[in-house]
């Protein structure tokens, strides 16, 4: 039988280091680009559109090479804060200042003219700076309500079990832990490859929380009839038992998810790429975290271990 | 539990003959939404609601006028603002709907002159010749009954008013007045103008009569309207702007139909995968939880479709939902399937087995799927702001998604299960994935 509850300390190690980094991004982030992710047009306010080129000398043109010239047009034009995202087959994601859907057209046959290109605006997007306030603001509220919400509701799931608020608490902070890996990513993204995040992000960190949530629920369950049957004496030897038990659910789960997502990821198309890869990563670390964080974390709180969280710390005999 | 069965197949035949049916969001046919809040400083408090609504049934009028097929204008009120939604599906002017929509709501009164041409219905006002128009009534225009049940539209002038009304209405009796919102005439629901017959000199207040229930509350509600200007744009820093959007989308039709592609191509390259990997690792079980997902994926399409309370509008993300709750439908199967196969390893006979298998993995389903719902809720409640249009769209398809893959899981599958081993066609343990039972718990040491 596979050991989980015995490798624990690895596992916090290496979640401790993963949160670590998450954290140093952040701040990386927050130097470079003076802010801890990079925000998208939903939180600053400011247009937003795809651009579609069909350039005169469309076979052999380099998109690459196509992109660097856009961006040289752009500046020229007056737009040098712009940001360019190459969309693939000739689209490009441009994020500027708020332009009008006028000025935006005006700017897009300019660029045509410069560029010796057919172009066409296929996607035009304008955000006020006082709703970019404002849905950043609900963002954060949704992502703190819904860790409480979800804290009530596995306080009253297991409301008959010994100390139900540990068991919540448990789960909350393994919650805690995947949305801070995640957004993690997301900021090394953003500064190494401007990737901004967008309402779609926070949407997808959500459906994340739910699903990690989720996974967590089904070991808790688990642990829960296994104490209730007393099967063994040893509280950590019953959360080993679970976590083995569940195990074959809990990676099919997951695989099933992932290849839809990788699907969705690979084929789907440009405007939800990255709110699918929130998607992606959520999945890996909300079943990690529910196998290896928050039932390891009941057994530590079982035991009162706090002083041996991670490895190389004495453990009490 | 045949007819079970069969009856939560029957959605099928609904969708096979409708799935143009499907509702679907601006990202994925076209079309543009523009968000603006209104300027109510003007306007007290007390008939803030009503003017609103006013103003809402001017922009539908004007908007059908442009020619746009099935435009939904929607007001949101919150936190005191009032919003008003435009939703312009396919190909739109779009320069042409914003100059539309930042009009003054304002009704215009016309007579005809000599040539039958309806000209502006004109008076002296001190010495300035004025048109009589909604911005001379006052605020407490409101609809009745009278003793024979047919409706009553009762107004009042304001001051301005009194004095234009007895100049027009005196040269006018026997002779039709026209209600005209911009440069068209307003038309009742039987599509003809409304245009009512003076009967005598009105003062200081009069009555509409003839009027159907309908016409006669619309009207009222475009007399409130036009009675204010009330700009339409948005604040920034506590200054207004008018005619700016808070929010304006427009995409595309062909990448919408771009998007539907490729979501499509996406999705059946997902089930695929899914599909295989069920059949690999399950066997028997898997291809009754894959029938037992086609089942589920038709229901809920048809749910989108027939949803009751309102038609669900499939966006983008909307569809990365349903793809999702694909697969994560097939969670509770692998709950159900990883608890059977316990039961079996265990000694247990087939039968007992899935039995067991349900009733052990029901809490578990239960209390995990609650988790995904209470994140949806979150969504769908704070993600109905503004900037978050998509996110409604993603987590509503999740949420039913999710709330259909509980049903599907214990009624079709075991449905399923029940047939295939009350007919004894198949006894091989292999087929359940069960190699053998030393063997698995070997496994598993």
């Amino acid at each position: 039988m596979i050991d989980f509850v015995g490798k624990r300390q690895w596992f916090f190690l290496i979640s401790g280091i993963l949160v670590v980094i998450a954290i140093v991004s952040l701040v990386i982030s927050q130097i470079q680009i003076k802010s801890p992710l990079r925000l998208g047009t939903d939180f600053t306010g400011g247009t937003s559109m795809i651009l579609q080129f069909s350039p005169a000398d469309s076979p052999e043109v380099s998109w690459r090479d196509f992109q660097s010239q856009l961006r040289e047009e752009m500046a020229k034009l007056g737009y040098d804060e712009a940001r360019i995202q190459d969309a693939g087959e000739g689209n490009f994601i441009i994020h500027v200042r708020e332009i009008t859907s006028k000025d935006a057209r005006e700017l897009a046959e300019k660029l045509g003219a410069e560029l010796d290109s057919q172009v066409e605006i296929t996607d035009y997007y304008l955000v006020s700076g006082t709703v970019a306030a404002k849905t950043a603001r609900n963002a954060v509220i949704a992502v703190i309500i819904a860790a409480v919400a979800m804290m009530l509701y596995i306080v009253w799931a297991f409301r008959r079990m010994p100390s139900p608020f540990r068991w919540g608490t448990c789960a909350v902070i393994a919650l805690i832990h995947d949305v801070f890996i995640i957004v993690g990513i997301f900021s090394i993204l953003g500064w190494l490859a401007g990737v901004a995040i967008d309402a779609l992000f926070i949407t997808g960190l959500l459906a994340v929380v739910g699903y990690s949530i989720n996974n967590t629920v089904v070991v808790f369950d688990r642990i829960r009839e296994n104490v209730s049957r007393h099967i063994r004496p040893n509280f950590a030897e019953t959360v080993n038992d679970s976590l083995v038990e569940t195990l074959g659910r809990c990676l099919n789960t997951a695989l099933t998810t992932f290849f839809v997502l990788l699907a969705l990821f690979l084929f789907g198309g440009a405007t939800i790429h990255y709110f699918v890869l929130v998607l992606l990563f959520g999945v890996i670390i909300g079943t990690y975290s529910s196998v290896c964080i928050s039932s390891q974390l009941l057994v530590v709180w079982e035991k009162k271990e706090w002083g041996a969280l991670l490895p190389f710390t004495k453990r009490p005999a | 539990m045949f007819g079970f069965a069969l009856w939560s197949i029957v959605p099928l035949d609904r969708n096979v003959f409708g799935r143009e049916g499907l509702r679907l969001g601006l990202d994925l046919k076209g079309g543009s939404y523009l968000v603006y809040q209104a300027d109510v400083s003007d306007i007290e408090p007390e008939y803030r609601d009503e003017i609103m609504e006013g103003v809402k049934g001017v922009i539908e009028r004007r908007i059908d006028a442009l020619g746009i097929t099935e435009p939904i204008i929607q007001l949101q009120k919150r936190e005191g603002e009032y919003n008003i939604v435009i939703q312009l599906p396919g190909i739109a002017d779009i320069e042409k709907a914003k100059e539309m929509v930042g009009l003054f709501t304002l009704l215009e009164f016309r007579e005809q002159d000599a040539a039958g041409n309806w000209t502006a219905a004109k008076g002296t006002v001190n010495g300035e010749e004025l048109t009589l128009t909604s911005r001379y009534f006052k605020e407490n225009t409101y609809v009745t009954v009278n003793q024979l049940g047919s409706p009553l539209l009762i107004f009042e002038w304001d001051e301005t008013g009194k004095e234009l009304s007895p100049q027009i209405t005196s040269r006018l009796i026997g002779k039709q007045l026209a209600i005209y919102l911009g440069d068209e005439p307003l038309r009742g629901e039987d599509g003809r103008p409304i245009a009512p017959v003076v009967q005598e000199t009105i003062r200081d207040r009069g009555q509409i009569e003839g009027l159907s229930l309908v016409d006669a509350q619309e009207l009222s509600r475009l007399l409130n309207a036009g009675r204010i200007d009330v700009p339409l744009g948005r604040w920034v820093d506590g200054a207004f702007e008018p005619s700016v959007p808070l929010y304006e989308r427009t995409v595309d039709a062909t990448l919408g139909a771009d998007s539907i592609r490729k979501s499509i191509m996406a999705a059946v390259i997902g089930i695929v995968l899914l599909v295989i990997f069920m059949l690999v690792y399950y066997r028997l079980l898997g291809l009754v939880a894959c029938l037992s997902l086609g089942i589920y994926g038709v229901m809920l399409l048809s749910i989108f479709k027939l949803w009751p309370v309102a038609p669900i509008t499939l966006t983008l993300p909307g569809v990365a939902g349903f793809i999702l709750s694909l697969g994560m439908a097939v969670d509770a199967n692998v709950l159900i399937f990883e608890r059977t196969k316990e039961e079996l390893r265990g000694g247990r006979s087939l039968g007992a087995a899935v039995e067991a298998g349900f009733n052990r993995a029901w809490t578990a389903i239960r209390d995990s799927n609650i988790t995904t719902f209470i994140a949806c809720f979150i969504l769908i409640w704070l993600g109905g702001g503004l900037g978050a249009l998509m996110v409604k769209g993603f987590a509503q398809t999740l949420l039913i998604g999710v709330a259909l893959s509980m049903f599907t899981a214990i009624v079709v599958t075991r449905t399923f299960l029940r047939l295939i081993i009350g007919s004894q066609v198949v006894k091989n343990l292999a087929a359940y994935g069960v190699t053998s039972v030393t063997s698995e718990a070997r496994n598993l040491k």
